[in-house]
């Protein structure tokens, strides 16, 4: 059967085409631009070893938020993790021998690049004044592909109820607004979050680690981490990041491969085009050839 | 092969009660109760979908599997259209229509996902709030548009059954309509076969996003090209099986020679998918992972074998022309498919901290609901309109409707 054979020819220069195409791919990853904070990006700093686990952040940011308490009665608001009623919590790490342990604030670390903002179809999530990202409703069809996005799993949805927001820390940008500092920075009693350009505040903890080397894990995570991000992390000595977390992301940011994969693929819509006006041709030339208002013979496919 | 005029489509016009069409009927019932359920209370309140695991199977099946399963249109217009195989012209309008419901269903299964979905109508018209960057945007766009043209290549079928309609304006629009839309079907045809290449293979970019949230035996930039690959096979498959059953459940003409025609295709994008899928494993150094004997790689050779027994089964030309076998390598590729595109966004896919995640039983029926809707649908279809070719003579003893008298 040659056309057999032939059309498995096509097929296998088709399909063995992109495959090329895609296997080049790696190497135009420089073609996407890795991106920097914005001018003027606003952050916090969070430094583990002046944290005493109050929890006074998380009572504030509660109230600051209008978040609902987690109790039924409302007298007890103890979040163990993230969720849509806790923006931020503050968890205790311990070492298996119990000899080490810290505190560590969960909450939203302000990417660069944010996976949330690269996923959302009509931007709900963006980065918007001072580099924060922050959540804008009418703009959100409630898909979850930020969830599924976030490597810090950072954004939740209000599984609960019918008419559901996606809930994340937007660095209290109400607050800011007002000339008021974040609600958690503003509670804490130890100033073990502080909040800040983030030049200023990536400068003060490259400061706190040369000061005291001895004290601290010798890293500052978001300085590059998932490409970097506006909340910046210390970590007592002896604890990695990935123990309070943190995971190791790397320095290329989680929007980078994917971005860089499909904007190779659609660069200036060109390749669709091009397609399209192929796969244009060669239906018009075998619609007139065998197709037909009234059926047709598959005389061009005999033997 | 034969080098008669293809027998033309026409309805089926049977009775449509029996024990089948009734279970379909009130699983879909069930169904709809269910999803009003879930618009009143929320996506919490039927689903066990949680903030691990944001997409549960309304996406993973629904969606993601019901859409490749969806793409025998695709599939069958790349053979007809481009490749010039005019001999399997007769598949192509039943195929269209299973998948223009196939994509409805996909559609349907978004809109009962979305959590906010009284916004959803921007997507498509809230041009300026466009984020050019995200995958999930192409996607929507592409699926959305992908159904609009399916519907579009089905609708000569309609139009054909509502020339002869009792009623008069109905009468008078079709047949009005039907050489325009005709006029204008190769460039529709075209866009219906850019889009679902476009679409079917960001379906596997998404998960790129995912990052090291998705297996490393699954996570890797040839995603697209493996989710073509694996929509092709599917395609292809889903086109015999259909095509085999309804021989088998209305009685029209046995197509099997020409459906083993079919399997040189299919062989081939199995290889293709299964020699990529093991190069790419190979040259990103993770063939350790294969061999780690943990329950991940059991899954990854487990998915290889579900794609290399159909293609085994398929290989000797001889056999192709025993319609079991040719039915069971048909249901096996579709697993494979399946299998493949439902590990990539669930199976494999791991947020950490402990989240879980297995569908509850409303989710369950909502989706079996949908099913069972579109699969209804397609009866009604086969019934009333002309889509099946080279039925037997319909019998004329049944009612008319009066909507769509046949000529």
């Amino acid at each position: 059967m040659p056309m057999d054979r032939r059309g498995a020819l096509k097929v296998l220069a088709v399909a063995g085409a992109s495959a090329a195409g895609v296997a080049a791919l790696p190497r135009q990853a420089a073609a996407r631009e890795a991106k920097t904070a914005p001018e003027g990006a606003v952050g916090m700093l969070y430094d583990s070893t002046l944290c005493i686990g109050c929890k006074a952040c998380m009572g504030a940011c509660r109230d600051a938020n209008g978040l609902t308490y987690e109790d039924p009665e409302g007298m007890y608001y103890d979040p163990v993790d993230l969720s849509s009623r806790a923006k931020t919590v503050i968890k205790v790490y311990e070492d298996t021998d119990g000899k080490k342990y810290c505190f560590f604030k969960a909450q939203c670390m302000h990417c660069i690049d944010p996976a949330c903002a690269s996923a959302c179809m009509l931007g709900a999530f963006s980065k918007r004044e001072g580099g924060i990202v922050t959540w804008d409703g009418d703009r959100c069809v409630g898909c979850r592909y930020c969830e599924v996005a976030c490597p810090f799993g950072v954004p939740k949805f209000e599984f609960d109820k019918s008419v559901p927001k996606m809930v994340k820390c937007e660095m209290c940008a109400h607050r800011l607004r007002e000339g008021k500092l974040p609600a958690c920075v503003e509670v804490c009693p130890r100033q073990a979050i502080i909040f800040g350009k983030r030049d200023a505040l990536l400068a003060e903890a490259r400061k706190r680690i040369a000061d005291n080397p001895h004290q601290y894990f010798p890293k500052v995570y978001g300085e590059t981490d998932g490409g970097g991000t506006q909340v910046l992390f210390l970590s007592p000595a002896g604890i990695p990041f990935d123990r309070v977390g943190l995971p190791d992301l790397g320095t290329r940011s989680v929007p980078d491969l994917p971005e860089t994969v499909q904007h190779t693929l659609y660069a200036g819509f060109a390749a669709p085009v091009a397609l399209y006006a192929m796969l244009a041709a060669a239906v018009r030339r075998n619609w007139k050839r065998g197709e037909g208002a009234s059926g047709s013979t598959d005389g061009e496919a005999a033997p | 092969m034969s080098t008669l005029a293809h027998p033309r489509p026409r309805p089926l016009r049977r009775p449509l009660a029996n024990p089948v069409t009734v279970f379909l009927a009130v699983v879909a019932a069930i169904g709809g109760a269910l999803l009003a359920w879930r618009f009143v209370s929320g996506v919490g309140a039927v689903s066990h979908l949680n903030d691990g695991y944001p997409w549960g199977i309304w996406i993973a099946f629904d969606v993601v599997v019901g859409t490749a399963l969806a793409t025998g249109g695709y599939a069958t217009a790349i053979l007809v259209y481009v490749l010039n195989r005019g001999k399997y012209h007769p598949l192509v309008r039943s195929a269209m229509l299973t998948s223009a419901l196939g994509y409805t269903l996909g559609a349907f299964g978004v809109v009962v996902d979305l959590g906010r979905f009284w916004n959803v109508w921007k997507i498509p018209l809230f041009i300026s709030q466009w984020n050019t960057r995200s995958i999930l945007l192409e996607v929507a766009l592409c699926i959305l548009l992908y159904m609009i043209v399916l519907w579009v290549e089905v609708s000569p079928a309609f139009l054909e059954g509502w020339k002869s309609s009792r009623r008069p304006r109905l009468a008078a629009f079709a047949t009005a309509a039907e050489p325009k839309v005709r006029k204008a079907l190769p460039w529709v045809i075209a866009l219906g076969l850019l889009l679902p290449t476009m679409h079917q293979s960001s379906l596997g970019s998404l998960m790129l996003l995912a990052g090291q949230k998705v297996h490393p035996l699954w996570s890797t930039p040839l995603l697209p090209l493996l989710f073509l690959l694996s929509c092709v096979g599917m395609g292809y498959s889903v086109v015999v099986a259909e095509s085999l059953l309804s021989t088998h459940a209305f009685g029209t003409r046995d197509e099997t020679p020409m459906l083993a025609g079919l399997a040189t295709p299919v062989v081939w994008t199995l290889f293709l998918y299964v020699w990529i899928r093991v190069i790419d494993v190979m040259a990103r150094g993770r063939l350790a992972l294969v061999l780690k004997g943990d329950w991940h790689s059991f899954l990854f050779l487990f998915e290889l074998a579900a794609f290399l027994t159909p293609m085994l089964m398929l290989l000797n030309r001889g056999r192709r022309n025993d319609p079991g076998r040719l039915f069971r390598a048909a249901v096996m590729i579709c697993f494979a498919g399946a299998l493949y595109r439902f590990s990539t966004f669930l199976i494999a896919y791991n947020p950490g901290h402990g989240w879980r995640y297995f569908a509850s039983f409303p989710e369950m029926m909502i989706t079996a609901g949908l099913v069972s809707g579109e699969i209804l649908t397609y009866v009604l279809a086969v019934n009333y309109f002309p889509i099946l070719a080279g039925g037997p003579a319909a019998p004329r003893a049944h009612r008319r409707q009066p909507w769509a008298r046949a000529s």
